[in-house]
Order: C-alpha cells, then sequence, then structure tokens
C-alpha cells in the first residue's frame, strides 16, 4: 500500500516537473522564436514596441539595456534601449542619443528607431567597426517619445494624423495635447508656433511644461559631457535638419553641420537613390523654435540633426509598410555615417571634415573644441531663460 | 522675403514650384495623372508693383503614375495682399502627356458609368499606407480635384499636399460626366494642419476633372472655419 502511495506521488511530482520544465522552455522559444519572428517591415502598436524592447534586452544581455526615464501625461513609460559593450580598457564611455516619435503620426519614425537596434543587433558581431564603436560608446535609442500620442494614432482610422502628445489644456482653451517639438527650452515661444492650444504647432504653457520634453530634456542634460550627438527622427520631407529653428541665429560650428550633413545625405543617396536635402530649418523648411536639436545644440551637444524621412508628399505620413525597408535602410546609412564621424572625432583624433575647406587639420579640433566650451558656458549662464544671447 | 536668385533647394522656390504642380494637376490631371514635384532646377524672385511676387521656375515634374519626368518653365504671381487670393500660374512642360494614359481613361469611364452599384470607398490610403489596387485610381483623381483647392489657398507661407481621401462617393453621371462626393483631407507642412474640405467632382475623358463645388469644413464639431485674412 504504501509503495504504490510513494509510487503515485513520484509519478505526480515528475508529471509536475516535467510539465514545469515544458512550459518553461516553451515560453523560452516562443520568446526567441517572437524575437525572430518580429516583423521589421510592418508598424506596430505601443504594446507590441514594449514587448519587442523586453526581448530585445532580454536576448541581447551583454548589449542591451533598458531604462524608463520619464512618464507621459497619461503616466505611460518613457522607455529608452542603451546600447553598448564593455570597455575593454575600463575607459569612460561616450555616447550618442537618438529619440524617434515625438510626433505621433510621423509612423515611419519608431519603425527606424526599431530597424536601427535590429541592425546593430544582428551585425555587430561581425562588423569590427561597429564593435569598436560600441566599446567606445553607448547608443541610447528612444523608439516612441510621445506614446501617449502615438497610441492615440492607433485607436481609430479618424485620429491617425494626431501629432501633438494628449495633455490636458489651460482652462482657458479647449483642446488637448502639446506640439512636444515646439516645448524645449530653446527660443521657445518665439518663431514657428501657435500660443492657440488647438493649434498643431501649441508651444504650450511653459519651456518644458511637458513630461515628456522634461524627460527627455533630464536625461540628456544630466550626460551632457559624454553625448557626442543627437539625433532626432521625424517624417516627412526627405530633409536632414541642423541648427537653428530662428532665422538669425547660427551654430557655431555651422560649416562643419553641413559638411557631416552633407556626407549623411550622399550615402543616403547611395541606398536607393533618394535625395535628401541638408540645411537648416529656416533655410529648406520653416522657422520654429522650442525643437528637440535646436534644445540639444543650445546645451553644447556639438552635432544635433533633425532626420525628416520619406516621403516628398504622395504618401506624406501615410507611408506604405512596402517602403518601410528602404525608408529605414537609407536613413541608417545615414545615422551610421554621422554617429561615425563623431566617433573617430572623439576617439582616433580623425578630426579632417568631409569636404570641407581647411587649412590645418589638427588645428580645426582645437578651435572647434574651445569655442564649444565657451559657448556651452556663455550658454549656461542663459540656459534658464533658455534665449540665446 | 527674397527676391533675385534663389537656392532652389531652400523653401521660397520649393513653396513656389509646389504651385505649379498643382496647376499641372488642374489642367491635365486625370484618374491616370497624377502630377508630383520632381526637382527645382532654378528660381527667382521679383517683386511686381502693386501686383504681388512674382518667382521664375525651371523645374522637372513627375507622373506618379509612372516613372517619367519633364521639364517645365513656370512662372508663378502670389497677388499682393489687398488683391485676389489665388496665385496665378503659367507653366509650359516639355512633353507633359508622352504617356499615352487615353486607353485606360476610356476603360475606366466606361466601367464607372455602367456600374449598377454606385461606388464609394475611404481612408485612401489607409493608417497603413495602402489603397486597394482598384481604388487607385479614385485616390488619384482625388488628388487632382484636391488640386484646384490647393491651388486656389496657396500662397508664400503654405505648402500643400493632400494627406488623405477620407471619403469618396459617386453619384449619378450627369451630362455624360461621371460624378463624386470627396471629402479629402489637405496637409499644410508649415502649420502643420489638417483641413477638411467637400468636393463636387466630375471628370471624363473628354472634359477633364472639373470640381463644382468645394467647402472647407470645419476643424471641430462646434468650431467656425476662421476668417481668411484681407
Amino acid at each position: 500500500m504504501e509503495k504504490t502511495m510513494f509510487k503515485s506521488w513520484g509519478l505526480i511530482l515528475f508529471m509536475l516537473t516535467l510539465k514545469g520544465g515544458l512550459e518553461t522552455s516553451s515560453s523560452l522559444a516562443e520568446r526567441l522564436e517572437s524575437k525572430r519572428n518580429y516583423n521589421y517591415t510592418k508598424y506596430h502598436p505601443m504594446e507590441e514596441i514594449y514587448k519587442w524592447m523586453e526581448d530585445v534586452e532580454r536576448g541581447n544581455p551583454e548589449l542591451v539595456s533598458s531604462s524608463v526615464y520619464g512618464l507621459t501625461f497619461e503616466e505611460r513609460n518613457i522607455t529608452l534601449l542603451k546600447l553598448g559593450l564593455e570597455n575593454p580598457e575600463g575607459r569612460e564611455k561616450k555616447a550618442i542619443w537618438m529619440d524617434c516619435g515625438i510626433h505621433a503620426r510621423e509612423w515611419i519614425a519608431p519603425a527606424f528607431c526599431q530597424w536601427f537596434v535590429k541592425e546593430i543587433l544582428q551585425s555587430y558581431k561581425t562588423n569590427e567597426k561597429l564593435t569598436e564603436m560600441l566599446q567606445n560608446l553607448d547608443m541610447y535609442v528612444t523608439p516612441v517619445v510621445n506614446v501617449d500620442g502615438y497610441m492615440f494614432t492607433w485607436t481609430n482610422e479618424s485620429n491617425r494624423l494626431w501629432r501633438k502628445s494628449r495633455s490636458l489644456p489651460p482652462s482657458d482653451c479647449g483642446c488637448r495635447g502639446v506640439d512636444l517639438n515646439r516645448n524645449f527650452n530653446a527660443n521657445w515661444g518665439t518663431v514657428g508656433v501657435s500660443y492657440n492650444c488647438c493649434d498643431n504647432t501649441y508651444c504650450g504653457t511653459s519651456p518644458v511644461s511637458e513630461p515628456e520634453a522634461k524627460a527627455v530634456t533630464d536625461f540628456v542634460g544630466s550626460r551632457l559631457n559624454q553625448i557626442l550627438c543627437f539625433l532626432t527622427i521625424h517624417s516627412s520631407g526627405q530633409l536632414i535638419l541642423l541648427p537653428y529653428g530662428h532665422p538669425e541665429i547660427s551654430a557655431p560650428n555651422y560649416d562643419e553641420l553641413v559638411a557631416v550633413g552633407k556626407e549623411a545625405a550622399a550615402e543616403m543617396k547611395k541606398v536607393h537613390g533618394m535625395d535628401y536635402t541638408v540645411g537648416t530649418s529656416p533655410q529648406v523648411l520653416y522657422k520654429n523654435s522650442g525643437s528637440s536639436r535646436d534644445w540639444a545644440r543650445l546645451v553644447g551637444i556639438p552635432f544635433s540633426y533633425t532626420f525628416e524621412l520619406r516621403d516628398k508628399g504622395e504618401f506624406g505620413h501615410l507611408l506604405p509598410e512596402d517602403q518601410i525597408q528602404p525608408a529605414c535602410e537609407e536613413a541608417y546609412a545615414g545615422a551610421l555615417s554621422i554617429i561615425t564621424f563623431v566617433h573617430d572625432k572623439a576617439f582616433n583624433n580623425v578630426t579632417t571634415v568631409p569636404n570641407a575647406a581647411v587649412t590645418t587639420v589638427t588645428g580645426i579640433t582645437t578651435v572647434t573644441g574651445v569655442a564649444i566650451t565657451i559657448w556651452s558656458t556663455i550658454m549656461a549662464f542663459s540656459l534658464t531663460t533658455g534665449v540665446l544671447m | 522675403m527674397a527676391t533675385g536668385e534663389l537656392n532652389p533647394s531652400h523653401y521660397p522656390a520649393q513653396r513656389a514650384a509646389n504651385v505649379v504642380k498643382h496647376y499641372l494637376n488642374t489642367r491635365y490631371g486625370s484618374p491616370y495623372r497624377w502630377v508630383g514635384l520632381h526637382k527645382v532646377h532654378s528660381a527667382n524672385a521679383e517683386e511686381v508693383a502693386e501686383s504681388g511676387r512674382k518667382y521664375h521656375l525651371e523645374i522637372s515634374v513627375q507622373e506618379m503614375t509612372g516613372n517619367t519626368t519633364e521639364k517645365c518653365s513656370a512662372e508663378v504671381l502670389f497677388p499682393a495682399l489687398e488683391n485676389q487670393r489665388s496665385p496665378q500660374v503659367q507653366a509650359s512642360c516639355e512633353a507633359l502627356l508622352t504617356a499615352n494614359t487615353t486607353a485606360q481613361e476610356e476603360a475606366l469611364y466606361q466601367q464607372y458609368r455602367r456600374n449598377h452599384t454606385l461606388l464609394s470607398g475611404h481612408n485612401l490610403p489607409d493608417s497603413y499606407g495602402h489603397i486597394d489596387p482598384d481604388m487607385k485610381p479614385l485616390w488619384h483623381l482625388g488628388g487632382v480635384a484636391s488640386s484646384f483647392v490647393m491651388l486656389k489657398e496657396s500662397t508664400e507661407n503654405t505648402l500643400y499636399n493632400m494627406a488623405q481621401v477620407a471619403n469618396v462617393t459617386q453619384l449619378e453621371t450627369e451630362n455624360d460626366q461621371l460624378r463624386f462626393n470627396y471629402h479629402v483631407l489637405l496637409h499644410d507642412m508649415v502649420s502643420q494642419e489638417i483641413i477638411h474640405w467637400k468636393l463636387l467632382v466630375t471628370w471624363s475623358p473628354a472634359e477633364g476633372v472639373k470640381v463644382l463645388q468645394m467647402e472647407e469644413l470645419p476643424k471641430c464639431e462646434h468650431c467656425e472655419v476662421p476668417p481668411k485674412p484681407n
């Protein structure tokens, strides 16, 4: 009798263990499957993007870690992925910043951030240059900054073209949302904005009034000495925009910004023949203020660009899914071109500006470096008001 | 605003060229011919006393339905504010109309005339940028019809494109013209606004595209359409 009972318990225990073991390995298989099967040539709703970030981090712990660095107005996580490898000499690392989805309807932008991460993941092990760069710098990638707005564009086909955040308006005005790319502390509220909360370029009640803009400001702002370049991804128009959005203000390293931008555009054109126009916003698009790109340059990050991806008006923000791959391939080439430049400038003492007319090679770094230091110091004093002196 | 020789990739020349594109669509557009801007080669602008500002442009346009580009010379006069609001355009293109669309247009025209149930469609393209191949001609037609509005509404401070056909409904054919009610969403790059318009559109291969009625819809249910600056 006892032997039989013992055998039964043993059997039950064995089966429970087996079942538990099977469950563990099948859910692991599921996660690996889902990462392998994630379709980078389709647009994904936010729940899938959150899950994708978890999967990527869990599946690549040596390269990827995630960080929630703020909450949206509706209290959702604003999450970034940090891509980087340990520096073999234990040297201090620099960083680059990339954000996507500040504007809710620009779906190709979050698609590109995901594509970018995928490309790095899939190629770094066999790409010496990429491995070297990842050992020297971390890449902070935020697939969706404006989570509330992005989710809103998925609720209903009639909400697909929403642009702003989803914050509640001030008491004297009746519409939700702030244009996050007019809310940063960079000549805030001066040009290219509306003060009407119902308008699509509404700049908010004050600089950085919006939690999404504040999250980026706080994270990037606490790492200024580390960050070599700031890339903010949008659509559409096929443009590479340099600071500043104000027509009468020039960045001190304007020539270098143009040269590096044009090199990126040349690399992008090689991929599928598409033209990307390089220039300041007031030159090639319109004047504006309070953009994240302007704020980054203003606080001293030397290379700051807005990428406006495909297309030039045929589909606009409603870019067909069959263009996700080519759009992302060319954007990757452009982003990598800029990242490689800033990496080499910081780590390999290579200071030749591509295609720029220069007299002394070594002189440039020193002059630019000093200029940036002076400029940053000046800017530090005017940061509270956010107005360029 | 700048006068004299303009940088062709900067916004003043690009906005003026966009107006030429709309003009060409109103003149030559059809469900199989939708004109897009390919490139601005050169541009210059001059003040014309008591009239406004006139742009001279050398551009290339492409038919979005095909792969060909054509060169055009054009002039755009943006009126001084005191005058009437719409820009005036003159353009001559080397060979715009080379792609022979007559057969396709005729076939589509006959097919739509014979329909027992009137056609309708919505969200062209949809949220994923997708358009059913059967609906593409109605999407192009919506784009061409929208150009009538965008031509009329354009200034040096706007850059219009059609964002989406929200809705299209075929009406009974009258006087051999196919007729459609369109609800279109226009995007202005400068203000970043989406503006809704309702259009009554007619088309036949013989008469081309015409817009009989156009009405701007307010942004929200209880809003009014803001008065235009005078």
